[in-house]
């Protein structure tokens, strides 16, 4: 093939023939080899339909449960529809007074460390993305050897103990205010921006904190959209601090230790097969529905907002882990 | 996801020129005093730098060339707002990461509370011993380099083979389907996983034992929370569950930097789809394969807290601790200090020990490492 394409001469009939062999054989190979890609086709087609399906199912059921009578529901057998409808579980749910509370808690919390830890690991980072920086390589240095040295639960339980930081809102907000992995991730996304563009700001006689501003944060847009989406789903999910900080105190309860303590009280309830209701037909609700009802109002927020996010989050871990 | 770094960064800037180019040519545009014009040596550094672009080494959280600065008194005063800017970043890392460490004399000493770190007893390796003579404690690590190596080892099958699977799908919007349902499982927290996998494992009503049953693998329903055996790989699983699709982002990245015209020659010399898939794309993201390995070697002993204090009961309590349940174990719920931090250094140590054997492995190897 590639002789015949490099051969500047004239075709001759020798040539012409050769190609057309060539040709035919392509051809011929072809078909074998379509035999072979459709049977591959066919099995990753498989692979991956079961994959979704696994996925998708448990989440689905869950839905349907919630939607389900509650005491029918024990009966088993519910897959993908409920057998029996009822909206009960979700009016108990909602009118849960913790369950309102821990709510209220748990965006305040996603929101402000969103936006404050967003701010500030952003703010370092664009030091750090100045490359004549005196300091670059220490500071940098300090913060990544936080990834690998971690002090422990205890050491930092009695630190948040002497801080005054324990049965606080505080203490979902001010700890790991800069994580490692999203600091290097900002860092390397700054550090690709043309220099000039601060250079000349600074010739303008500009100072840091107005280039960062006015200029990095409107640029970053998109990796900012990632962090911020990393921190978020961090603090949406995290129930442990709460139960080692704020245990005892039921106003700084979160959403997800709420559902917690709703599912280890389903779970021992369960395994011996009772249920709140049993014999009084007219409450009909049970741990497990009302569990299920639960889990989906806790998941929708995320699981609604994050494929618009999608492309954002591909970026973001695609800067931190494979930096070319 | 691509367009938005077109958008921003121009292309001729990223590509064209290395790092040191563009900041030699800052230099010189500024004509800052501080610096110093670019030596002999990294001069050659760049040539080298610029032969062979793609093939340089990559470490995490390093740049390859940097612009050599001197500290004085002028540079300093320069740079104060700078300087300004990074002291309270100082002061809070050191007081937040850096200050707790204080915090593992804690393990050396019969702490009490009341007399704080400077007023408790020193007592030697007392507590270290204590443990190790423990037998629950070396149940507990047992258990966690258990769970820590099949976790592993799953989620790296699973993510690099959707990987490659997702890679082969031609049709747009099934993929996008497809990608986009796999990470929808990371937006969720375990306490829903655990919910979730409970659920579906459970006797009367789950639907794992109901196909079991169905097809004839097990005579009747089973307990999967009351046998031992069964416990690890529900976690293994679990964990493949939520995180396989997240995982695959970074494959899937590493992917899309293979040469096609590699892809050509392979079809060229008769290979169908899945010799392209086994002999060009796989080793194609051997070496993002590799750091990621390097990189959760480290987090081996870090399987856990969450999951299995959430699926663990009492019943499969012999396998289902791990080394952090331990700590909170005597550390909060017994208030003994000292031995939970110790369990807790045991842990870091190993930890790092683990990180620094795996670097210099790769460095002897000639892989990519990390530092």
């Amino acid at each position: 093939m590639s002789q015949n394409n490099l051969d500047l001469e004239p075709k001759t009939d020798l040539a012409a023939r050769v190609d057309s062999e060539n040709h035919h054989t392509k051809k011929r190979r072809r078909k074998k080899i379509l035999l072979g890609d459709l049977i591959f086709i066919i099995v990753n087609t498989l692979i991956l339909s079961l994959m979704v399906v696994v996925t998708l199912y448990p989440i689905l059921n869950t839905l349907a449960v919630s939607f389900n009578d509650g005491l029918d529901a024990l009966r088993g057998g519910i897959h993908l529809i409920p057998r029996k409808l009822s909206m009960k579980n979700y009016t108990t749910v909602l009118g849960m007074n913790n369950l309102a509370i821990g709510a209220r808690n748990s965006v305040l919390r996603t929101a402000i460390a969103a936006t404050l830890h967003l701010g500030l690991t952003a703010l370092l980072a664009y030091v750090l993305s100045v490359k004549e920086f005196v300091f670059r390589k220490p500071v940098s240095m300090f913060y990544v050897l936080t990834m690998y040295v971690n002090a422990g639960l205890i050491p930092t339980f009695l630190l948040f103990k002497n801080l005054n930081l324990t049965n606080s809102f505080f203490v979902y907000i001010i700890p790991g205010m800069i994580a490692a992995f999203n600091l290097l991730v900002l860092r390397t996304y700054m550090s690709s921006l043309p220099s000039s563009l601060r250079e000349s700001a600074q010739i303008d006689g500009a100072d840091h904190l107005t280039i960062f501003w006015r200029i990095y944060c409107p640029i970053c847009k998109p990796v900012f959209a990632t962090i911020a989406l990393f921190i978020a789903v961090w603090h949406w999910c995290s129930w442990f601090d709460n139960m080692i900080y704020n245990r005892s105190n039921s106003d700084l309860t979160t959403l997800q230790y709420e559902l917690m303590k709703l599912l280890s009280s389903v779970s021992s309830q369960t395994q011996s097969g009772s249920a709140y209701g049993s014999g009084n037909q007219a409450v009909a609700i049970t741990p497990v529905s009302i569990r299920a009802a639960a889990t989906i109002v806790t998941s929708m927020p995320i699981v609604i907002l994050y494929p618009f996010l999608q492309r954002y989050f591909v970026t973001g871990l695609t800067i931190g882990g494979v930096k070319e | 996801m691509s367009d938005n770094d077109n958008d921003i960064i121009p292309n001729e800037e990223k590509k064209t020129k290395t790092a040191a180019v563009k900041s030699a040519a800052a230099i010189e545009r500024l004509g800052v005093a501080a610096y110093r014009p670019a030596s002999a040596k990294s001069a050659s550094l760049q040539a080298t730098a610029t032969e062979d672009n793609g093939r340089r080494k990559r470490r995490l959280g390093r740049e390859d060339d940097e612009p050599k600065v001197l500290i004085t008194r002028k540079t300093l005063f320069r740079q104060r707002e700078l300087i300004y800017i990074t002291i309270p970043f100082i002061l809070y890392g050191i007081l937040f990461y850096y200050l707790p460490l204080g915090g593992w004399l804690m393990a050396f000493q019969n702490y009490k509370p009341q007399l704080g770190l400077a007023g408790s007893e020193f007592v030697g390796l007392k507590y270290f011993r204590q443990i190790f003579k423990d037998k629950v404690f070396l149940q507990v690590i047992r258990n966690t380099l258990a769970m820590g190596i099949i976790n592993l080892v799953l989620s790296f099958i699973f993510a690099i083979g959707f990987a490659l699977l997702l890679n082969e799908v031609r049709l747009r919007a099934p993929k996008k389907f497809v990608q986009t349902v796999s990470y929808l499982p990371h937006f969720l927290s375990w306490i829903i996983v655990t919910g979730i996998v409970r659920d579906m494992l459970a006797m009367q009503t789950g639907v794992v034992n109901e196909i079991l049953v169905g097809i004839g693998i097990f005579d009747k329903p089973v307990n999967f929370f009351a046998n031992k055996d069964y416990f690890w790989w529900i976690v293994g699983f679990a964990n493949v569950w939520k995180e396989t699709g997240w995982n695959s982002i970074i494959y899937l990245a590493a992917i899309t930097a293979i040469n096609p015209e590699m892809y050509e020659a392979a079809s060229l010399d008769g290979a169908g789809r899945f010799k392209k898939m086994w002999h060009v794309t796989l080793p194609g993201i051997k070496s993002t394969i590799f750091i990621l390995l390097l990189m959760n070697l480290g987090n081996v002993l870090n399987v856990g807290l969450e999951i299995q204090y959430l699926l663990g009961n009492d019943l499969i309590r012999s396998v289902s601790e791990t080394v952090d349940i331990y700590v909170l174990k005597w550390g909060i719920s017994q208030a003994n200090f000292s031995i939970g931090t110790a369990a807790g250094i045991f842990k870091s140590v190993v930890s790092i020990i683990l990180i620094f054997l795996a670097n210099f492995t790769a460095k002897s190897a000639g892989e990519e490492r990390l530092f």
